[in-house]
């Protein structure tokens, strides 16, 4: 029988604020255990939480950054579990009226563009980190993280494999950036999936029963627990047997998938509004005000890029991967907008693979983008060809000649023979000193060509124009 | 809404609260009485009212996101019955 898998995702994104949703506590990563765990994030009695007005304005440019209704009143609830990370013995979350409802996010996959729904995104506090090592049989609990503000994004069951959510969570991992409301950084966990997957007959309305495996911190995680999770699935049902509906976590070292817990010992979370507070308003003229403060988004800028450049779908998704690329690119191509796809292709080839290399971001670059385009400018009016660029593009990242392209092209005696007369020498010398080359080429001999060229190439050391040494080497041969 | 004796036994695991047979019986009367007085609540035409979710009809206030509150881990350890290495130690929990 022929499967479908049917994947929804759930996102934890850290919202990158300063202080804690509901305290004022720090936020930042890394500080020693219970420092920055407060009265309220400790739940001493009589404290009461007060909602940080950042926490809120990120989670509403999330939702107009994916044209999604912002819902006012917003309400918060308690979810009530026992955990000693959880020292309420609840967190506060939202369950009705979650402050963004619906949108979409749109994806593309072999240069394919999907629309997948989304359910909501709310605002909710983070839990504390327990640590079961080396405290002699008891369990350390750290409360740094507790009250750390998250939007957990909830999409519907609209991918159907493992390439489609990745491309969906890296969609997404992109706009949380773009947007600044989360800086992405997944070994910290300020970015955790949660997958949703069941599987059921091609051609069938009906959802299977589904298994949750949690808290995926990589994308490459993300695919192959996706993918022995439908296996397994499968397997069980052309076995004739059924799913249990359960929680499932996925081992990275074994990759598969193991049972957390069942639906029978689930957590009736017992959701309530949380009476410490109090409706949240969003008036229409904060939203209006936060809608100006978003950049162009990613969506609208690839459609810019192939509309004003021509650039093809794969190069604008490339280049809006992150928006610091996109504004590179930005800049880069507003000093020399009629070779766009020059400057698109650099930017891709020559740079990317350098950042790479040397695991830099593109803010870091020391080829600035108008150092780039100083050299773009010499390839596009002929006096050095791409391969001498390369050599120029080398110069430039090193900082050598003060980041001078003539000066560079100069002293390394780069610039291109493109001068008619000089070529037609060059090439009559070459004729003259291979005489069979020509009788074969003219017999017919294709492959005589390129020797010819490769001669010609090499007696200027790589110098010549290639396009106008094809030029005049076929005018003379065929005279 | 009828109430099982089940029902009071779950919700009291749930909140982990420790009663006996004698006790959940209790318990079963007097919620079953607070659910009978909802359900002669719910008698109570209320189609032109809006839902509420808080009792006062006031809206919430937020705060700046600015850092107001310093390491006072020293003050809230002396509190706590055990701790190492700054972190606080509970019986062991492994889910």
């Amino acid at each position: 029988m022929q499967w479908e898998i049917v994947i929804g995702l759930e996102v934890h994104t850290q919202l990158s604020t300063q202080s804690k949703i509901f305290s004022g506590a720090s936020t930042a990563y890394g500080a020693a255990p219970n420092t920055q765990a407060c009265e309220v994030d400790l739940a001493l009695p009589g404290v009461l939480p007060v909602l940080n007005k950042g926490a809120v304005e990120r989670a509403i440019k999330f939702g107009l950054s994916i044209n999604a209704k912002i819902n006012s009143p917003s309400i918060f609830a308690r979810k009530n579990y026992f955990y000693p990370d959880l020292p309420k013995g609840y967190q506060i979350s939202q369950f009705e009226l979650p402050i963004v409802q619906g949108g979409n996010i749109h994806i593309q996959l072999d240069g394919e563009e999907k629309i997948i729904r989304l359910t909501r995104a709310h605002l909710e506090e983070d839990a504390g980190k327990s640590l079961h090592e080396d405290f002699h049989g008891m369990t350390g609990i750290d409360l740094n993280r507790a009250g750390t503000p998250l939007l957990e994004i909830v999409s519907e069951p609209d991918m159907r494999s493992s390439a489609e959510a990745v491309a969906y969570a890296k969609t997404l991992h992109t706009l949380v950036r773009w947007i600044g409301i989360c800086d992405g950084n997944m070994q910290e966990g300020s970015f955790r999936c949660d997958a949703n997957v069941s599987v059921r007959p091609m051609g069938s309305e009906k959802l299977g029963t589904r298994c949750e495996i949690k808290n995926l911190n990589s994308f490459r995680f993300l695919e192959k627990a996706i993918d022995f999770e439908a296996r397994r699935q499968i397997e069980i049902l052309e076995d004739g047997g059924l799913i249990r509906q359960e929680t499932r976590l996925y081992d990275a070292n074994k990759d598969q998938t193991r049972t957390m817990r069942s639906k029978e010992d689930a957590n009736d979370y017992r959701y309530f509004p949380d009476p410490d507070l109090l409706p949240l308003e969003i008036s229409h003229d904060w939203i209006e005000q936060l809608q100006k403060t978003l950049p162009e988004l990613p969506q609208a800028r690839r459609d810019r890029y192939s509309a004003q450049f021509g650039l093809s779908k794969y190069d604008a998704s490339v280049l809006t991967g992150s928006r610091e690329m996109a504004d590179y690119f930005d800049t880069a191509v507003k000093l020399l907008p009629e070779h766009a796809k020059l400057c698109a292709n650099w930017i891709m080839g020559e740079i990317s693979g350098q950042l790479n290399k040397e695991n830099m971001e593109i803010t870091d670059c020391p080829v600035k983008p108008s150092d780039l385009v100083a050299l773009l400018a010499r390839i596009s009016d002929g006096t050095i060809s791409g391969k001498a660029a390369k050599t120029v593009f080398e110069s430039l990242w090193q900082g050598e000649h003060g980041k001078n392209v003539d000066t560079i092209i100069a002293t390394k005696g780069l610039k291109q023979i493109s001068d008619d007369n000089a070529i037609e020498k060059l090439v009559d010398d070459v004729l003259a000193a291979n005489p069979q080359q020509v009788e074969d080429y003219r017999n017919g001999k294709e492959k005589a060509f390129n020797s010819l060229i490769g001669q010609i190439m090499k007696a200027t050391q790589g110098k010549a124009n290639p396009a106008q040494v094809n030029a005049i080497l076929k005018k003379k041969l065929t005279q | 809404m009828t109430l099982s004796l089940n029902d009071v036994k779950r919700i009291a695991d749930l909140a982990y609260i420790e009663i006996d047979d004698n006790q959940a019986q209790a318990t079963l009367t007097q919620l079953s009485s607070i659910f009978n007085l909802i359900e002669t609540m719910q008698s109570v035409d209320t189609t032109s009212v809006e839902p509420m979710s808080h009792s006062q009809s006031v809206t919430q206030r937020l705060r700046d996101d600015i850092v107001t509150d310093s390491d006072q881990r020293a003050l809230f350890q002396a509190l706590a019955p055990q701790v190492e290495e700054g972190l606080y130690l509970v019986p062991q929990v492994i889910e």
